[in-house]
């Protein structure tokens, strides 16, 4: 039974993986739909050109290891949210397509609307990843077989929506701190003044949800009032969310992203300790929550994929650090550029 | 129209589209380390120039690759809900080792490929060429593992009754070296160098038809022409030890390949129609050939579709129809490749006739019907079951859904595909217009 709860660990550690790696480079889209210059945006879109492929792995890898290891979730979760799942797929087609077109074609039209397209789509997508995430944390009407009924619109309540919300607010003061540091000049200045007014949206969404949690979602809470050395975790959140200014007030951009990548960690870190043992809580009886027993596979799947894991993550961490020392420093444009 | 249909519909169109590409960038994986080699070995600037191109066109393929193919990772989930409940334990595996095993390498390399030529030595970026290629071909093994398993289902046990029964691993090797694994991976991997190769003469084709890159196109057609020579060969070998594994593991499917309704001798069409419902098939065959291949005698019998309940039989024209058309394209890759190794290696001065240059630059498109068909098929013969001999298609779906649901779905993904698909040609074509990098040869000086 170990394994089942090192799958929950391993599983949170991919979503995590993808919160901060795509995390990053959809929040430079985002930061990107408030620029003017198409230069501009043609610049942040390349800061992440070597990456953002392998930061969407994250997320493929997710789903895979959610089908092996709790099939039941995949199942459920995927079929009940099935449209708004299908629109996060229409962001992930809209995005992709849109770094790798922007430039093969020589027309400003053409460039601008890859332009918007990929900002929208980040924006979208976050927001659509966020509410789904509120909305597990909230509780899902997952019957007595398991299955799912529940429409569109009626994932759009206040607490997922406060979380999306949050969601897309993180991922760009994140975002754009990793253009602050790809970036040089005119630009940095303006993604500077950028950061200093999205920062306080942040901060009072941060403050909203954590209201939100301890006033209408308590069970959120049980796991954390029972060992309250996990307090340590919001606390170190919230100071680091306290002092990220002044990291920017002396230009520590580097220090500024791993702030911000603390604090995603620390959030998703929040999110599992409050979730757990469970994976999607019914909110019409207790008892039929999905959870890491319930709805696992077998603990020969889960010893296979354990070791199918220890192989292979440590060469993905090794790669994906070094691509990103090979690429550190200000982006150029040149001949290969998007 | 009903859930079930709508979803098969959707699946069908969502994977047919995606499978249009995968087979490019496993092919063209290869080509680039061709290239890329030549170019380490002879510092030639008209290989660097082809390697250059040869990326552009693989990155943009790759992205779409990517982006359509994103959809099925998750589309089992949500629309083939009971499926993923009895498989997950077994299926969710070969998927999740993609990722962590093909996807990262893959793209995580391809940055370096296209964004690092000057931020890695020459070295390393020919490496990153190699690991890239790699885990195209890593991805599709695991793919196919997990599909395999699908048609010839090993390594597990049955538990459970009813709704809640599920398959669970007992022997990882076992599913992952299932009966039809290795056959119809080095097939699909043939026929994914097969297809690169085609589009790879085609483009050079184009150039000689044009009058330009005179000396890259002759020296590209030549690698191009060995390469459908040496993979439609290997096409047929293992086409036929698929053939094998099919008379062996899915006597169904076998029959509907050939059309053989009575239990007997069977014989192999060249060309037929097959009217499911009165069980009769007309058309030109070799007779006892089909009970040679599986078995080397022309008498031995073969179990015939009327010993199958009509439940259990798969729709026999249309696997009949996609399943000779392809073996028919496979016979002329061969006959192509014959022919294109023996006039671009014997012609001096770049007299490759023009008819043969214009049949090249549009055969482009047939080792995808091939492609195409061939997966046609293997999946419909695999029906009704969804795995085979387990769980039928039928019961595999997600109920939860409403047709209006995937209606919406169905709508986005063909409006979204359609002009995914001009977008890629016309950037296609575009790239190939321009065209890699002139070498400007001056005088005296030698290349």
């Amino acid at each position: 039974m170990i394994l089942n709860i090192i799958w929950f660990i391993l599983v949170a550690v991919l979503l995590t993986g993808y919160a901060v790696t795509d995390g990053y480079d959809l929040g430079v889209g985002i930061a990107s739909l408030f620029l003017n210059k198409s230069e501009d945006k043609r610049l942040l879109m390349n800061a992440i050109g070597p990456h953002w492929d392998g930061n969407v792995v994250w997320l493929l890898t997710g789903g895979g290891a959610l089908f092996a290891a709790f099939p039941q979730v995949y199942a459920s979760v995927f079929s009940g949210l099935y449209l708004a799942l299908m629109l996060v797929l229409l962001m992930i087609i809209i995005r992709g397509v849109s770094l790798e077109f922007r430039s093969k074609v020589e027309s400003t039209n053409w460039s601008k609307t890859w332009e918007i397209l990929f900002g929208i789509s980040s924006l979208v997508l976050a927001l659509l990843l966020g509410v789904a995430l509120g909305n597990v944390a909230q509780g899902l009407p997952v019957d007595a077989n398991r299955e799912i009924y529940i429409n569109l619109f009626q994932l759009l309540t206040p607490y997922p929506l406060l979380v999306g919300l949050l969601t897309v607010l993180l991922f760009t003061i994140h975002g754009t701190l990793f253009a602050l540091n790809k970036t040089s000049n005119d630009l940095n200045l303006s993604l500077k003044q950028f950061f200093n007014k999205v920062y306080w949206i942040f901060f009072i969404l941060y403050l909203l949800v954590t209201v939100a949690t301890f006033l209408i979602n308590k069970s959120m809470l049980n796991n954390i009032n029972a060992f309250p050395i996990w307090y340590l975790v919001p606390i170190i959140t919230i100071l680091l969310i306290v002092f990220l200014p002044m990291q920017m007030k002396k230009s520590h951009f580097k220090m500024a992203f791993t702030f911000t990548f603390a604090i995603t960690v620390l959030l998703m870190l929040m999110f599992a300790i409050g979730l757990f043992p469970n994976l999607v809580p019914s909110n019409i009886n207790p008892a039929y929550s999905l959870d890491i027993y319930n709805a696992s596979s077998s603990q020969t799947t889960l010893t296979v994929m354990l070791i199918i894991a220890i192989i292979g993550m440590p060469f993905v961490i090794g790669y994906t650090i070094w691509a990103h020392k090979v690429f550190k420093g200000k982006v150029k444009l040149d001949e290969t550029s998007y | 129209m009903d859930v079930l249909l709508l979803s098969r519909i959707q699946f069908a169109l969502t994977a047919g589209f995606h499978f249009i590409f995968p087979p490019l960038s496993i092919g063209l994986g290869i080509f680039l380390i061709i290239l890329e080699y030549k170019y380490i070995k002879t510092k030639e600037k008209m290989w660097e120039n082809l390697v250059k191109f040869w990326i552009k066109i693989f990155a943009l393929t790759f992205a779409v690759g990517v982006a359509t193919g994103v959809v099925l990772e998750f589309e089992f989930g949500t629309n083939w809900e009971r499926y993923s409940r009895f498989v997950g334990d077994v299926f969710g595996s070969p998927l999740a080792a993609e990722g962590v095993f093909a996807f990262f390498l893959e793209s995580t390399f391809l940055g370096i490929l296209v964004f690092g030529w000057n931020k890695v030595s020459s070295r390393t970026h020919f490496i990153s060429t190699i690991m890239v290629a790699f885990g195209a071909h890593l991805s599709g093994l695991w793919i196919l593992v997990a599909n395999s398993w699908q048609q010839t289902p090993a390594g597990f046990h049955l538990v459970g009754q009813g709704l809640s029964m599920r398959a669970e691993i007992v022997d990882f090797w076992a599913m992952v070296f299932n009966p039809s694994t290795i056959q119809r991976f080095t097939h699909t991997i043939f026929a994914s160098w097969t297809a690169a190769a085609f589009l790879f003469v085609s483009v050079n084709a184009y150039y000689l038809l044009k009058n330009r890159h005179k000396v890259m196109a002759t020296k590209s057609i030549k690698i191009g022409a060995i390469v459908i020579l040496i993979t439609s060969l290997l096409m047929l070998m293992t086409g036929h030890f698929s053939s094998i594994e099919v008379a062996k593991y899915q006597p169904a499917k076998l029959a509907a390949f050939e059309g053989h309704w009575k239990t007997g001798p069977a014989g192999m069409y060249l060309l037929g129609w097959v009217n499911d419902s009165t069980e009769q098939t007309y058309g030109i065959a070799i007779p006892g050939m089909l009970s040679y291949l599986v078995d080397f005698d022309p008498s031995t019998p073969v179990k015939g579709l009327k010993d199958f309940a009509p439940a259990d039989r798969p729709p026999v024209n249309a696997t009949f129809q996609t399943y000779h058309i392809m073996i028919a394209l496979g016979m002329f890759f061969i006959l192509y490749g014959i022919y294109a190794v023996w006039i671009s290696y014997t012609k001096k001065d770049y007299n490759i006739p023009k008819w043969f240059l214009i049949i090249s630059l549009w055969a482009f498109i047939l080792p995808h019907i091939a492609i195409q068909l061939g997966w046609i098929s293997a999946e419909v013969g695999r029906q009704p079951w969804i795995v085979y001999g387990l769980l039928r298609t039928k019961d595999a779906y997600s109920m939860v859904l409403t047709s209006g649901e995937i209606w919406a779905s169905l709508f986005m993904f063909t409006s979204i595909y359609i002009i995914l698909f001009i977008l890629y040609i016309y950037i296609l074509l575009k790239k190939i217009k321009q065209g890699p990098e002139e070498v400007i040869l001056i005088e005296g000086e030698s290349k």
